[in-house]
């Protein structure tokens, strides 16, 4: 059975609808991420779940109960906010003993869990230490400690590694997933880095304008976005207009193979950069301008001029990379195209 | 929805208590001076406020307020800014000293500003200039009185402004002078818009100074209202000029209460230890002199001046004064027990005053922390009412409307500090309020998803950040306490005097015996005052380290 329910959840802000008619199940020991640009109402869906904000209709089920006439603090739920909000005028300590105070817990069993918690957490003996002290990464630390301490039925992250640097997030997602693994934690995080998306979730859904756009694991979300928007905020750019009947599909950039048993007619087609190979001019279809090489690495970026429609990019081996200004012509592989919609 | 409940449920204590004890009395003295066999004579209320002599004192009263607010401004937001950010030897002290002023009885202010500036006086030997005939008197004893006013609600705030914030706008390429102006300056507003509102209501209503100072030339409102009911009985005139009274301060108060919405703020609030840093150049250390200078010439002058003519006795400088204060006058029935009695008394008072309003306004300022609805704002322009309506209507209502049961409280001594406390009010919520306002929303989400109840939240996250503001305002709530004067002079019992009483009849009395007791009496009064005060600053410090539970 799901351990967290939403069915139907509605909230409206004067005219616009944070979240519109929201459907949402996250099961026992599932980590859930929903991936969203600003705005989305990610907030919102945690902010619902959490008490803080009513639903206007719906409902919110935790373990099978109704929530809506428990306030926020009988909820049994933990947040960790977006930019943590530690208690300033307490030490690390007094932070992570908080929620365990407030269930009653006594001063030995406080003392024991904020222990325990700051060496899950890789800040044994910080007990002392002034929240003006840390640094960001120790109190993002703390913050999840904090959540953690009351042992909340599930665990809600607000861009848990927002405002972290590249290095420290990347290691940071590993070790969150591996913690909420071995801890059997459930987990709802939201967040607009879809990097970290994939690495912590085992499930995402995608969200726009207070609506889910799509939900999957992270390799179906990734292999097959749901629609243009899904595609684009996933970083995929190459998306044109096609027309697709017999196993190809009629484009701007010419006529592009698509997978078997792909749906026929009007659609939206996504080709993935690594699935465009540059083959000299004289190829088949129409001549592409070399717009700009840009260098990542293991490969090179190149962004191509159709005589007509939107920019292709393709993903070149760094020895196939033509000039800027050349002419060329592309092929297409039908394993890295993606008939939308 | 249970967010309004809680509100409303907060409210009710304070709403109470000024039902019964605020609006009940006064609306009883206005009854009674306008009804006339049972019906309304707005008629002959019309005649008052068209007599010539009325309206020059209308305008007297406003103007000197206005005046008064300017220049206490003027002179105190430096010493806001110095006491704010600038660490320096004897700030404590210097701070604490500072507030004395204000909690000296408005009689005894008057009484020390005659002896500097009047007949006789300090400037008189020295120069031969005399003050006392001029509104300057009146304007510098306003300053003086409402110096710590400034400092402490501005200079409050100010201190806990994050100083990084201005920091961000110079390094965004504004001048000192403008990065203060667009940045903090702003931040400051309301606290600067509480205070002057503060100031600009004791100044429109007052009484002790203008009663002692203004002579024959210059009345306010309240020595006019004083004059008309304890003089010449006329209630019908006295209760006219108190709904004009009150008329110009709900007025006040409105525009205030309108500007104040505009302007609210979340402000990210800093201890204040980490603002606060020694003076660095010519510039600072000259501002920070000038400041000394000043408070040394305005504020200290006159207190030194006060005690010196405690000592002062006919036969030399001696202790006279002060051990008469312990005997019964023996030539006169001013009082039923000796003088020195009326310090227990005040303090008793004082303290019971100051939890009532700590109680009543600490309730009120939670209700109004979350901004929210129409009602909620009127109910906080109420809270500032006791402040603009005539405290000798309050005392002389007290008399009149608590004296029959079920609420015959004549004969109880918590009426006294009931009509201090109505007076503490609106500064203990004046004082909370902003900072309350100021703390981040979120944090209190935090706590609750922590499993924290509503009043939880705000004993573990409101409380510890308040606890400052809320023993400044219990320093002013027991300031205002002992030094209220108008109300308690009408209801204090002749065997239980308060001291500002007791300095009243003792200056009432001719004499250089009665004058040397006053000036001793006041002075043990300015004592007591400072040794709360300097213990309040001791306590913030502790308050403020870290370590909590």
């Amino acid at each position: 059975m799901a351990l967290l329910k939403l069915d139907g959840v509605t909230v409206r802000f004067g005219a616009r609808a944070a979240l519109d008619s929201v459907d949402l199940a996250v099961a026992e020991h599932e980590i859930v991420c929903v991936l969203g640009p600003s705005g989305s109402g990610k907030s919102t869906l945690l902010r619902v779940v959490a008490g803080l904000q009513p639903a206007d209709t719906g409902r919110v089920l935790l373990a099978g109960t109704d929530l809506s006439g428990t306030p926020v603090h009988r909820r049994g739920v933990g947040l960790m906010f977006q930019d943590h909000q530690l208690f300033p005028q307490r030490d690390v300590g007094g932070n992570v003993s908080f929620g365990p105070r407030m269930r009653g817990a006594d001063r030995a069993e406080q003392r024991r869990r904020v222990a325990e918690l700051l060496e899950l957490v890789g800040l044994p003996g910080a007990q002392g230490r002034a929240i003006a002290s840390l640094s960001g990464g120790e109190q993002q630390r703390v913050a999840l400690a904090r959540a953690l301490a009351p042992e909340p039925r599930l665990l809600m992250l607000d861009e848990p590694l927002g405002q972290l640097d590249r290095g420290l997030r990347e290691r940071l997602v590993i070790e969150l997933r591996e913690l909420f693994g071995r801890l059997g934690t459930t987990v709802l995080a939201v967040t607009h880095d879809q990097g970290e998306a994939f690495a912590l979730a085992d499930r995402v859904v995608v969200m726009r304008d207070g609506r889910i756009a799509q939900a999957g694991t992270p390799l179906e979300v990734w292999r097959r976005p749901a629609d243009e928007f899904v595609a684009r905020f996933l970083g995929f750019d190459n998306v044109v207009a096609a027309r697709i009947a017999d196993g190809v599909a009629d484009t701007v950039w010419g006529r592009i193979p698509v997978p078997a048993g792909s749906p026929e007619g009007a659609r939206d087609l996504l080709v993935r950069p690594a699935g465009v190979r540059i083959t000299a001019a004289g190829g088949d279809g129409p001549v592409y301008a070399v717009e700009s090489c840009t260098f990542r690495g293991n490969h090179v970026a190149v962004r191509l001029r159709p005589p007509g429609g939107p920019l292709l990019e393709a993903e070149v081996p760094l020895r196939d990379a033509p000039e800027a200004g050349a002419e060329v012509t592309v092929a297409f592989a039908a394993d890295e195209v993606v008939v939308l919609g | 929805m249970r967010g309004n409940a809680t509100r409303l449920g907060l409210m009710a204590v304070p709403v109470a208590f000024f039902a019964v004890f605020f609006a009940h009395p006064v609306a009883a003295i206005v009854g009674r001076g306008l009804r006339d066999g049972g019906v309304w004579q707005f008629a002959k209320a019309g005649e008052v406020l068209g007599r010539a002599d009325l309206q020059r004192v209308l305008w007297f009263t406003t103007w000197q307020a206005l005046a008064s607010t300017a220049l206490t401004l003027l002179i105190a937001l430096p010493g806001a800014y110095v006491f704010a950010r600038y660490d320096f030897p004897g700030k404590r002290l210097l701070r604490a000293a500072v507030t004395v002023p204000f909690v000296l009885p408005t009689v005894v202010v008057g009484s020390a500003f005659l002896a500097l500036l009047g007949r006789g006086g300090l400037l008189d030997e020295l120069w031969g200039i005399r003050l006392d005939t001029s509104v300057w008197a009146i304007l510098l004893a306003h300053v003086f009185f409402n110096y710590a006013v400034v400092v402490r609600t501005v200079g409050g705030l100010w201190s806990q402004l994050d100083p990084r914030q201005e920091e961000a706008a110079r390094v965004l390429g504004a001048g000192r002078f403008t990065a203060w102006r667009r940045v903090t300056l702003p931040a400051l507003t309301p606290a600067v818009a509480a205070a002057a509102l503060m100031v600009f209501l004791f100044t429109f209503t007052s009484f002790g100074v203008v009663q002692i100072l203004g002579g024959p030339t210059f009345a306010t409102l309240e020595v006019e209202i004083y004059r008309q009911t304890a003089q010449l009985l006329d209630l019908r005139t006295a209760a006219v000029l108190t709904l004009v009274q009150f008329a110009a301060v709900g007025a006040v108060l409105a525009v205030h209460a309108k500007a104040v919405r505009r302007r609210e703020t979340a402000l990210r609030l800093v201890s204040p230890a980490q603002t606060s840093r020694p003076p660095r150049g010519l510039g600072q250390r000259a501002l920070l002199g000038a400041v000394i200078a000043t408070i040394a010439l305005l504020l200290l002058t006159p207190l030194a001046v006060l005690v010196e003519r405690s000592f002062d006795t006919p036969g030399g400088y001696g202790l006279d004064y002060y051990r008469a204060l312990g005997t019964l006058d023996e030539r006169g029935a001013a009082f039923l027990v000796p003088p020195i009695e009326a310090v227990w008394n005040s303090l008793r008072y004082a303290l019971a005053a100051t939890l009532i309003a700590v109680t009543v306004g600490g309730l009120a300022a939670a209700a109004l922390t979350r901004r929210a609805g129409r009602l909620v704002r009127g109910f906080d322009a109420l809270l500032m009412l006791p402040l603009g309506v005539s405290a000798v209507t309050v005392g002389f209502g007290f008399l009149i409307t608590l004296d029959k049961p079920p609420l015959d409280l004549r004969a109880s001594w918590i009426l006294v500090p009931l009509a201090q406390a109505l007076v503490g009010v609106p500064f203990v919520v004046r004082t909370m309020l902003p900072v309350l306002r100021a703390v981040d929303g979120r944090l209190r989400e935090a706590a609750a998803v922590l499993g924290a109840s509503p009043a939880r939240v705000w004993r573990e996250v409101d409380f510890p950040m308040v606890r400052r503001a809320l023993l400044i305002a219990a320093g002013f709530a027991f300031a205002v306490s002992l030094g209220e004067f108008g109300a308690t002079v009408f209801i204090a019992r002749p065997d239980h005097p308060t001291l500002p009483v007791a300095v009243a009849r003792l200056l009432g009395r001719p004499g250089e015996l009665n004058y040397g007791q006053a000036m001793a009496l006041s002075t043990i009064l300015m004592a007591v005052c400072a040794a709360a005060l300097l213990l309040l600053e001791r306590t913030r410090v502790r308050g403020s380290s870290a370590g909590e539970f």
